[in-house]
């Protein structure tokens, strides 16, 4: 295959056009058993918080029509431990490491940047305002221009470093582009979208919601194009702000929906639970899907269904 | 011992009381241990179920095949039961942490519910190999959902049949007939698979008669590796911390005294991480 698949994020050159999602890899070892993490575009690690966190009771999970829930509730070892075990392997196996935080309160991001900003490692920081499996609509910070724009700035004030920051956004909001001009102006690199919808199963037995925190985390397959579709409208908007696109890619086909629609690089996530090859296969099939449309590079091919 | 994501070809499908024995062929299998589970992929490529099913391993021949039994109750098992000699199906396996096995020619109590039996015939040879005695509890709610009654008595000094509705054996519960066993026999070592609620008593009746015993518990999984936090339950560690254990990698088969039985589908107040009083 002659199709150059290098891409990038702002100032982050990656050699390959698929990561892993946050949340859908741990931090890359466990998927190391399946394929070199070292060969993917990035690992994006599950969120880190400040403290050791247990996430929320069980059942953490029901599985839905081509999609499912998630209520894991961002069950981490803490940033201390995060940077002894889990960056220390990334940083020894030299996998391209972009780490998301995520903060109860603006402090906690700014805390959280701080303290990368010092090790090495670090290639790229996902901001994660947009988890919805928290206690209060509150703290997704994605939901609202203002405190969207506070937590970037509060990021971007001790971050420094060139490797870029990334917001990751919700698709729950009346107007995702108004979100995206927020952090774009409070000095993203770039914006990771998107993140789970909110949703809600309920055991018809027992006669009550069937998670344990209640709602959870749609994601997979039936998201796709609601993620297309918040990618296009963001990238129609703002087109020299990089895109890492998410949400139910299965395919290369599906990642080059992605490309087209504006995303520079595309994250694997739920898809890798029922198949840990997939961020290599999907590199692979996307690959094909460019040559056998004829294009030679995957950069050409970036946005491209907004000229049309 | 990793795992490995393999395409294997479906040798045989047979019914057996209310399960279907599956055995395929999966030439790259590795050395697979009592214990260890495999996580199949169900619906077909592009279908609409993303999530594989977890079934503990019932045998295995290095290289060559691997046997799961399941029961056809959801969408995604009643997919798997359609399935035909010939057709391909994608399995990860070995996966998990398997029973820990003694290393002394101790006498062991091997307990099980329903088709938790599966991996027990298997565990029952490694016991006896060793020169352990093995004494087998088999229980379910009636005769056709009791599994691997015969296999067992092949293999195990004794073998007693439990049954909810007395169809087979002693009418009553595993555990009914567990503390006499245990106590007859000097058992040390007590192995369990099956329903929690069942471990849950097991554990208890063990620890109550002196015995250790080895849960294989069972907790709904979106990946089966490790990456999705989703099927944890509330373990205590050596160091006396309590912390939400992944099911798939740090078990499936925990330490039945470490295991927070009452705290399960919980996340206690006192667990590493736990919520702090006034927010996360």
């Amino acid at each position: 295959m002659n199709v150059d698949l290098s891409t990038s994020l702002g100032s982050l050159q990656l050699s390959a056009p698929t990561l892993t999602a946050s949340g859908c890899a741990a931090a890359g070892k466990e998927l190391s058993q399946f394929g070199d993490v070292s060969t993917l575009g990035a690992v994006v690690t599950k969120s880190i918080m400040l403290e050791p966190r247990s996430g929320r009771a069980t059942p953490r999970m029901a599985e839905t029509p081509s999609g499912m829930l998630n209520s894991i509730g961002l069950q981490g070892p803490g940033i201390e431990s995060f940077l002894e075990n889990d960056l220390a392997w990334l940083r020894a196996n030299n996998v391209t490491t972009i780490v998301s935080i995520a903060g109860n309160n603006v402090e906690e991001f700014g805390e959280l940047a701080r303290i990368l900003a010092k090790v090495e490692g670090v290639d790229g920081l996902e901001v994660n305002i947009s988890c919805p499996n928290v206690e209060s609509r509150g703290q997704v910070f994605a939901c609202n221009p203002i405190s969207a724009a506070q937590v970037i700035e509060t990021v971007r004030s001790v971050w420094h470093s060139d490797a870029p920051v990334l917001a990751k956004l919700s698709p729950d909001v009346t107007d995702i582009v108004e979100i995206a001009h927020s952090v774009a102006e409070a000095g993203v690199d770039g914006v990771s979208m998107i993140n789970t919808l909110l949703g809600m199963v309920i055991d018809v037995d027992k006669m009550k919601p069937l998670l344990g925190g209640r709602t959870g985390g749609l994601s997979g397959p039936a998201i796709r194009p609601v993620a297309v579709r918040a990618i296009y409208q963001v990238h129609a908007a703002l087109p020299h702000l990089p895109i890492l696109g998410m949400g139910g890619i299965r395919t290369g086909h599906d990642a080059l929906e992605f490309i087209a629609a504006g995303a520079s690089a595309v994250s694997i996530g739920t898809v890798v639970f029922g198949d840990p090859g997939a961020p290599w296969r999907i590199a692979n099939e996307l690959g094909l899907e460019l040559q056998s449309r004829g294009y030679n590079s995957l950069s050409e091919v970036i946005g491209l269904a907004h000229q049309n | 011992m990793s795992p490995k994501q393999m395409k294997c070809i479906i040798r045989s499908i047979t019914p057996v009381g209310s399960y279907l024995h599956m055995v395929l062929d999966a030439p790259e299998i590795d050395e697979v241990a009592p214990g260890h589970f495999a996580a199949v992929s169900v619906g077909g490529v592009g279908g609409g179920m993303l999530l594989r099913r977890a079934f503990s391993i019932h045998k295995s021949t290095p290289g060559d095949s691997l046997d799961i039994i399941f029961a056809p109750h959801g969408q995604g098992t009643q997919w798997l039961a359609t399935q035909s000699a010939g057709d391909e199906i994608d399995i990860i396996a070995p996966l998990g942490k398997p029973f820990v096995l003694p290393r002394q020619p101790i006498a062991c109590v091997i307990v099980a519910g329903g088709y938790g039996a599966a991996p027990m015939e298997l565990l029952a040879r490694e016991l006896r190999g060793r020169g352990c005695r093995v004494d087998v509890v088999l229980g379910a709610a009636t005769q056709e959902k009791l599994f691997g009654v015969l296999d067992l008595k092949g293999v195990a000094d004794s073998v007693i049949v439990t049954t909810d509705d007395g169809t087979s054996g002693v009418r009553g519960r595993v555990t009914d007939v567990l503390a006499d066993l245990i106590q007859k026999n000097n058992s040390q070592a007590v192995y369990a698979c099956g329903p929690m609620a069942m471990l849950q008593a097991v554990a208890h009746v063990a620890q109550d008669n002196g015995a250790f015993s080895q849960c294989a518990v069972e907790e709904s999984m979106a990946c089966g590796i490790g990456v999705c936090m989703t099927c944890v339950l509330p373990v205590i560690g050596d160091d006396g911390v309590t912390r939400m254990a992944r099911s798939c990698v740090d078990g499936p088969v925990f330490r039945g005294d470490r295991v927070r039985w009452d705290d399960v589908h919980t996340v206690p107040s006192d667990a590493f991480g736990a919520p702090r009083p006034g927010g996360h």
